[in-house]
Parts: C-alpha cells; sequence; structure tokens
C-alpha cells in the first residue's frame, strides 16, 4: 500500500476555503434535516377530523332545575353546566379567605367570566370539568357543610383523584394540590334557554 | 465449538479447517465466543445481588416474544382496543397466557431492574470508571418506563384512560409550551384514538428498538470496564504471569452456569405469578382497568402501577402542581447525577462509613415507603407520611455529596485484593 499523504500537510491546501466549504455543507445539511423533521413532528398535531369534531355544541338548559348539573362533552372534555341557587351565588363572595385564587387573577376564562360567580348568568355555572391539576374529573358536591369535607365547606366540587376541592365558581380552596380554578370555557347564550359551548358570542372566532 | 467441526466427515473441508473455519473466515464466531466468554474474566466474589442483569435480559427477551404475539391479535383502536384484549382472554388458544407473561413480565422487569439497581448503590457500581455504564442504564430504566406507560395504555381500559390523562397533563406544567405540548402529544383535544394510536407505534417499534440499542451499549460499556464485585476492587489491577486478573474467572463456565441456577429461580417465581396471581391482588392488573375507558368516569382512585408509585406519592405529597411536577422530575433525574454527587474513593457499602450506611437505609425504607403510599389514596395521613419520606428520599442525595464532598465520612481500609480468595 502507497502512503496517502494528508492534503491538509501540503502548505498549498487553502485551509479556510476548506473550513468554509466543510461549515457550508454542514449548515445547509443541518437546515435540510430540520425542514425534513417538519412534516413528521406536524403529523402528531390534531388531524383536521379532530379539529371537524371540536366544532361548537348547543344546548338547551330550559329543563335543568335548580342544583342539578349536566355534563356535556365538548372536544372530548367534559362541560359542567350546573343551575345554582341564587343564594349560593350571593355568599360566592363571602368566603374569599379560603380560596387561592378568589379574584381569578391566575386562572384560565373568557373575560366574562374573570368576576366572582365566573358566568355570565349568576344562575348558570359552565366550567371545563377537568382538574386543573392533573386532569381527573371533579365530582358534584353541591351541599353546604357536607359531613365528610367540613363544616365549612361551601358547596361545589371534590377531585377524588388527588383531593383538589372547589367552590361553586369552580374557584379553587386552600390546601388543594391544584393551583388554578377551573377552567371556562368560551360560550355565550343563543336565546334565553339555548347555550352555545365554543363561541364566545362576541367575536366568530372560536377557543384557541 | 471445536469438537463440532471434528466431527465433520468431510476429509476435504477437514483439510481446509472445517465449517467452523469456513464460518470464522467470513463471520469472527470463534473471536467472539473466546473474547466475550471464554476470556472475558468477571471478579470471582459475585453473589446473590449478580444475578438480576442477566435476569434483566432473559426478561427483556421474553416481553419481546410474548409482545409480538400480542400484537398479531390486538386492534389498536378507540372502539377495538378494549374488545380485541378480552378477545385475547377468552378465545385465542392460550391467550391469557400470552397476556399474563407480558403483563407479569412489566412488573418482573421493574423488579429486577430495582434489585439491579440498588446492587450498584450497595456496592458503588456507578462510580469511575463505570459512570456511562451507569448512565446506559439508567437511559435503559427512562425507556423503561417509557414503555410500561405506553403499555398501560393499550388495553383501553378506565385506569389506561385516566393514567394517561394524568401522566400526559404532567406536561401541561411545562412553562409556556406545555399547553401546547399537551395536545400535540394526545393529537386531540383529549385523550383519544390518535393518543391511542401513537402509543401503539411507540410501544411496539420506537421504544423496543432503543431498548435494544441502548442494553448493547450498556453491555460493551461493561465489556470495556469491567464489572464490579462486592469488595468494591479493580481485580484488573492485579494481574497472574498469564496476563489475567488473579482475581478473575471466566465467564464461561462459570459465571453462564450461575446464572442458569438463578433464571430456575426466577422462572418458578415468575410462572406462580402467571398462573395462580396473575393480578396480584389488583398490584400487577388494576380492577378498575377491567371496564373500558370512559371519559365521563374517573376511576374512584387512580393509582399508577407500583413500579411508578413512589414518584406519583412525591407528585401528591406538594400540594402545588407545577412544584409537584418539577420534585417527581428531580426524584427521577437525581439517579443521573449519583456518580458525581458520590464523591467517596471507597466504593463498596462494606468499607463505607456509618453515615452512609445510615443514609442508604434511608433511603431504601424512604422509597419502599413511598412506593406503598402511591398505591393508597391521596387522604391526609398518606400525604403526611409521603412528605416525610419524600424528605428521606432527596436528603439521601444532597447528605451523600455533602459528607463524601466534606470528608465527614470515616471510612474503613479497602483490600487490595476481593476478601473471597483461598492462595
Amino acid at each position: 500500500m502507497t502512503a496517502v499523504s494528508d492534503p491538509a500537510d501540503n502548505p498549498d491546501t487553502d485551509l479556510s476555503r476548506r473550513r468554509f466549504l466543510t461549515a457550508a455543507v454542514a449548515g445547509v445539511s443541518a437546515a435540510g434535516a430540520a425542514f425534513a423533521i417538519t412534516p413528521f413532528i406536524s403529523s402528531w398535531q390534531p388531524s383536521e377530523r379532530a379539529r371537524a369534531m371540536g366544532a361548537p355544541i348547543e344546548f338547551d338548559f330550559s329543563k335543568l332545575q335548580v342544583g342539578q348539573m349536566v355534563t356535556l362533552v365538548w372536544r372530548k372534555q367534559p362541560i359542567y353546566v350546573v343551575r345554582r341557587s341564587l343564594e349560593l351565588v350571593q355568599k360566592l363572595a363571602s368566603h374569599n379567605a379560603m380560596l387561592k385564587d378568589p379574584n381569578s387573577l391566575q386562572s384560565d376564562q373568557p373575560a366574562f367570566a374573570k368576576n366572582t360567580m365566573r358566568s355570565r348568568r349568576a344562575d348558570l355555572l359552565v366550567l371545563i370539568g377537568t382538574c386543573t391539576h392533573l386532569g381527573c374529573l371533579p365530582k358534584q358536591h353541591f351541599e353546604p357543610g357536607e359531613a365528610a369535607l367540613g363544616a365549612d365547606w361551601p358547596g361545589g366540587f371534590f377531585c377524588p383523584c388527588h383531593g383538589s376541592r372547589f367552590d361553586l365558581a369552580g374557584r379553587v380552596i386552600n390546601g388543594s394540590p391544584a393551583s388554578v380554578n377551573l377552567r371556562v370555557p368560551p360560550y355565550y347564550f343563543k336565546d334565553q334557554n339555548t347555550l352555545i359551548v365554543g363561541l364566545d358570542g362576541s367575536t366568530s372566532k372560536g377557543a384557541a | 465449538m471445536a469438537s463440532a467441526d471434528q466431527n465433520l466427515p468431510a476429509e476435504a473441508g477437514k483439510a481446509q479447517g472445517g465449517f467452523m473455519a469456513w464460518l470464522n473466515k467470513r463471520l469472527p464466531v470463534s473471536e467472539f465466543v473466546k473474547s466475550q466468554l471464554l476470556e472475558y474474566y468477571a471478579p470471582k466474589n459475585f453473589n446473590i445481588w449478580y444475578f438480576f442483569g442477566s435476569l434483566a435480559l432473559l426478561v427483556l427477551v421474553m416481553q419481546l416474544v410474548s409482545g409480538i404475539f400480542l400484537t398479531m391479535f390486538y386492534k389498536v383502536g378507540e372502539a377495538t382496543s378494549f374488545d380485541s384484549v378480552e378477545y385475547i382472554m377468552r378465545e385465542v388458544n392460550y391467550g391469557w397466557l400470552l397476556r399474563y407473561l407480558h403483563s407479569t413480565g412489566a412488573s418482573a422487569f421493574f423488579i429486577v431492574v430495582y434489585l439491579h439497581m440498588f446492587r450498584a448503590f450497595l456496592y458503588g457500581s456507578y462510580k469511575a470508571p463505570r459512570e456511562l455504564l451507569w448512565l446506559f442504564g439508567m437511559l435503559i430504566y427512562l425507556a423503561l418506563m417509557a414503555e410500561a406507560f405506553m403499555g398501560y395504555v393499550l388495553p383501553w381500559g378506565n385506569m389506561s384512560y385516566w393514567g394517561a390523562q394524568v401522566i400526559v397533563n404532567l406536561f401541561s406544567t411545562i412553562p409556556v409550551i406545555g399547553p401546547g405540548l399537551v395536545e400535540w402529544i394526545r393529537g386531540d383535544y383529549g385523550i383519544a384514538d390518535a393518543t391511542l394510536n401513537r402509543f401503539f407505534a411507540l410501544h411496539v417499534v420506537a421504544v423496543p428498538l432503543a431498548l435494544l440499542l441502548l442494553v448493547t451499549l450498556h453491555l460493551v460499556a461493561l465489556r470495556q470496564v469491567g464489572s464490579n464485585n462486592p469488595d468494591g476492587v479493580e481485580i484488573k489491577e492485579h494481574k497472574g504471569p498469564d496476563g489475567t486478573p488473579i482475581d478473575g474467572i471466566p465467564f464461561h463456565p462459570y459465571y453462564t452456569v450461575k446464572d442458569v441456577v438463578g433464571v430456575g429461580f426466577f422462572l418458578v417465581l415468575f410462572c406462580i405469578v402467571v398462573f395462580f396471581v396473575p393480578t396480584f391482588n389488583d398490584v400487577f392488573l388494576e380492577k378498575a382497568n377491567f371496564e373500558p375507558a370512559n371519559p365521563l368516569s374517573t376511576p374512584e382512585h387512580i393509582a399508577p402501577v407500583w413500579y411508578f408509585t413512589p414518584f406519583y406519592a412525591i407528585l401528591r405529597a406538594v400540594p402545588d402542581q407545577k412544584m409537584g411536577a418539577l420534585l417527581m422530575l428531580i426524584a427521577v433525574m437525581s439517579f443521573f447525577f449519583l456518580p458525581w454527587l458520590d464523591r467517596s474513593p471507597v466504593k463498596s457499602v462494606r468499607y463505607r462509613g456509618a453515615i452512609h450506611k445510615v443514609f442508604l437505609a434511608i433511603f431504601t425504607v424512604s422509597f419502599l415507603a413511598l412506593m406503598y403510599l402511591g398505591l393508597k389514596p391521596a387522604e391526609d395521613v398518606y400525604v403526611i407520611l409521603a412528605r416525610v419520606f419524600a424528605v428521606g428520599y432527596f436528603s439521601f442525595f444532597i447528605f451523600l455529596f455533602l459528607y463524601t464532598y466534606f470528608g465527614w465520612e470515616k471510612t474503613k481500609p479497602v483490600p487490595t485484593r476481593v476478601t473471597f480468595h483461598h492462595d
């Protein structure tokens, strides 16, 4: 075998030109790889079908009685619709001291629900029914002072998975592993008795 | 190997060395067997803790085989997954056996891997020069956790669904990108068919390939640095006139025979579980997973399978979502830093100071206690105990660094040779 001499040892070799070419090829390859990987990454986004299935839903709540709750499904998420008694709604402002975020400053809700009752209408509460801790379904415990939940229990939701507690406006109670209030979906009332979940009514824009 | 080609009748072939010579010219079979088994010297003082590496390899193979057969009958999909698992259980010949081998194998994998890791804790097997060996092992452990989590989703029972919901939602705690990342992982606005389908692809193709690659790297790194031993002495430092370690014995036949005995004991225990207690009293397979996934009904109490519960207990112990997720992440990742946290020049627990023995005991008790508490509901006394043991868990890593860095640990002299020798 004849020894192959390294061109880099040859004083006539233009090393800076070589370095430039190496860097250019590496740079273009990296950019190409980044472009090539995009379709694969993007394929994991919700498909057109999943997006279409996520369209707004309509619900006629005229038969919902005070103290009753129905669970709708919007975008695979349970939507809790609760008819609250006005008496309990008026008490919502009185237990702010036991709440982590009484004024919903850290929490996720449309602007219209950033108030004490966290809703458009005082009597009707609409929430995304997944716990803001890790996504379980908080259960309804609407009776104030329920024995298992303590004498100061204001009525609301209790998550059986990790013990998060929420009041009747979906606001998180101190000592819960959840840090923020239950989320409120975009919704509006098409007429006196019809709820639309998925659009907030003010614009034609749906949820992000 | 040598006797095989002597039995070949063909004279002409024999003149050229026979079949083995033909083969070796094209594939280095004999060379490989010689370097990896016959002339690979392992310390002669291995004890019972040294069974679990080969057992992990055995379980890996069993999982691959039973898994391949399960995919022949399993039909992935929101509408079909649960039914096809029931079909396997009730109508496929020996389908119940295939499934119980695979589900018991998952738990067995973690049992042998945890014991294998504990061995490294006892004898300092993660310390120089074995840091990379330890890191490859930890990557295997992470891949195994991903594999087990996604495998648990596939039967599409209610615990599959809600387990996926809870674990995937952990990613939403990442600042800024969290919510978008969760939607990307799920491929829908909730855990859905798209999620199930991609978990299937990852569980049966991507992660097993990664596992095989990592196991290969783990073994290559082991061959490079050699096994540690209960005395934590480097046998390569004392070689005989023939250039082989005086305290070493060839892996084959000495340790292959020893490992076969371990395999025998393991298979007896494994079969007892498979045939008599496959659900292991709600621990290996949970009751709630025998009903179909229901997005509108959370099981009364969500607990992951036992091998995740130490970390899950830490997650639940913290009354803040982001801090809980962060502490859980740190709890897992702490293992990676062990080679650099432990500054002691002494490897084996046999020659380490009392303070180290105390903290190793605290860690072991805390890990087992957290494992138990993670299986229990998130009620007051369990949460308080979980906080106590989480402190115990983390104090091991913190104090390990402190007492080895500042030299507070009084170690004993380490022998130059392994203590189990007759010459």
